[in-house]
């Protein structure tokens, strides 16, 4: 090596930095244990410390950091739900979104691009204009546009009528953005720790201890872990953990496959979403095509790949953008969905005292974690759900009272 | 591609057939609560491992149980739904 550059590289200047503590050693009892080191779990401990004051918190992964559905998702971020509940807590998300790379210290590679949702049939325009009324309403940049609009704002997309689904109209949501997924999480581990939360990885949680009711800690396969209150966050596998601690879920764990192409020139600005033709598709910073569909046709706890994803989703790709029927994917992979009969999350207080849950977060996860993290680190340290956690409760199920997002929620209808 | 043994039609494509969900027996609607109706409608296993569901074969619009590892994605067997034939969420038996 050259001296020259050896010496910047001794230069007390430039001191190593890591990212993450090294890996120590479990301590035998914890006041907060959250188990999933996803996006959401990370959050929820960076608020407890930030917000709370509540340190002494552990965060436990059987994987690595970040390694489930905060790395698998196709990273929009929007707030243009269908029920007021939806987009009141999905605005704040947006909120907490735009400012993330300054409050943390951390790029995210926030990028607003406008968010289109197509209609191409009757139907779908009406509940474009109900979606579009209710998010105004709720003070969401939203509305309702029209051929001319679209074209404007999207040109390569095929606006002819000579096709299966002609496109007719499409909500436009100009906030709508992506961002890196990866770095989420890893700014909100960085800052989490750097204010004294404990981040063990491959530390797999094999039972909940209880007693009276209450949660008094964890099993794992590091050993027992005393805690006075446990977060469970653990996308695709919910319902495992819920098992362990003594109740069921609505849930159901379904994979949802998703893919990149390699990269082209950057042709597609906003972010082209279509519910008949059960696509999604952005342009990532680096020119790749992030694309998804409809969610694997019945329950799976895996990650495997379907010729029957890939081969539907171009044909449908193809009907929007005809001409990249030369374009080749670069990779392809899935996650585990916890899908809910309402479309909508799970979270806040449980049947086990001291145990709260961020669950069933289906396809739509990802846009939630700012807010997600924020309003569950507020729940576990006061001990009750805040107003706009409520309607998301697990017990809305015994009260027959859900909340029917499926309309803004998914591709797959 | 998938393969479905069906045991009306034999081994036909997975894109045939719509999963009908856990075989879990039904509340009897003589006692049955408000919260058991909930239960039953709304909760599910949800295990990871060998499970029993129902699938329906939609051309011939046959309901039939199935037996299929949800770690692996295994169908270990198919057989017809025990006498009287009924739809999904009764446990037929």
């Amino acid at each position: 090596m050259p001296f020259g550059l050896l010496k910047y590289g001794l230069l007390p200047r430039y001191p190593v930095r890591r990212q993450l503590p090294a890996d120590r050693d479990l301590k035998p009892a914890y006041d907060v244990v959250i188990i999933g080191a996803g996006g959401h779990g990370l959050a929820t401990a960076y608020y407890l410390a930030r917000d709370w004051g509540i340190t002494d918190v552990c965060v436990l992964d059987k994987g690595y950091l970040a390694g489930g559905n905060t790395a698998r998702n196709t990273a929009i971020i929007r707030s243009n739900y269908l029920t007021p509940e939806g987009v009141r807590f999905y605005d704040e998300s947006v909120r907490l979104f735009r400012t993330f790379s300054n409050d943390l210290g951390y790029n995210i590679l926030y990028s607003e691009r406008g968010h289109l949702t197509l209609a191409h049939t009757d139907a779908a325009l009406r509940t474009m204009r109900w979606r579009a009324e209710v998010n105004k309403h709720m003070g969401v940049d939203s509305e309702l546009v029209f051929l001319d609009d679209i074209a404007r704002l999207c040109p390569p997309l095929n606006l002819s009528d000579d096709v299966r689904y002609p496109i007719l109209g499409a909500l436009y949501h100009a906030p709508g953005a992506i961002a890196r997924h990866d770095a989420v999480a890893w700014a909100y581990a960085r800052e989490a720790a750097n204010r004294g939360v404990e981040i063990h990885q491959r530390t797999e949680v094999t039972g909940i201890r209880q007693s009276d009711g209450r949660v008094t800690g964890v099993e794992t396969t590091r050993g027992p872990v005393a805690a006075g209150r446990v977060v469970q966050a653990v996308a695709g596998s919910s319902s495992l953990l819920a098992a362990m601690a003594g109740f069921r879920l609505p849930i159901r764990t379904i994979p949802l496959q998703a893919c990149v192409s390699q990269p082209l020139k950057p042709f597609l600005d906003p972010i082209v979403v279509s519910g008949s033709l059960h696509v999604y598709v952005s342009q990532t910073p680096r020119g790749e095509l992030v694309m998804g569909g409809t969610t694997d046709p019945y329950a799976l706890y895996g990650t495997r790949s379907t010729l029957a994803f890939k081969e539907t989703l171009m044909a449908d790709l193809l009907e929007l953008f005809p001409f990249l029927s030369e374009a080749k994917l670069l990779r392809q992979w899935a996650g585990m969905t916890d899908m809910t009969p309402d479309f909508a999350p799970v979270m806040g207080l449980t049947p086990l005292e001291d145990y709260f849950i961020d669950a069933g977060w289906g396809t739509w996860g990802f846009k939630a974690t700012p807010v997600c993290g924020k309003r569950m680190a507020e729940t576990v340290a006061r001990g009750e759900v805040p107003d706009i956690l409520e309607p998301f409760r697990l017990s809305r199920f015994r009260d027959f009272v859900q909340l029917g997002e499926k309309g803004a929620a998914a591709v797959g209808h | 591609m998938k393969i479905m043994p069906c045991p009306l039609n034999g081994p036909r494509n997975i894109s045939e057939f719509v999963c009908g969900g856990e075989v879990i027996p039904e509340p009897d609607p003589a006692t049955a609560d408000d919260g058991a109706w909930a239960d039953y409608l709304f909760l599910h296993e949800n295990a990871a491992g060998i499970v029993r569901e129902w699938w329906f074969h939609v051309p011939t619009a046959y309901w039939f149980i199935a037996e299929r590892d949800t770690r692996t994605d295994e169908i270990l067997r198919a057989y017809p739904p025990p006498a009287p034939v009924a739809g999904p969420g009764d446990d037929g038996e």
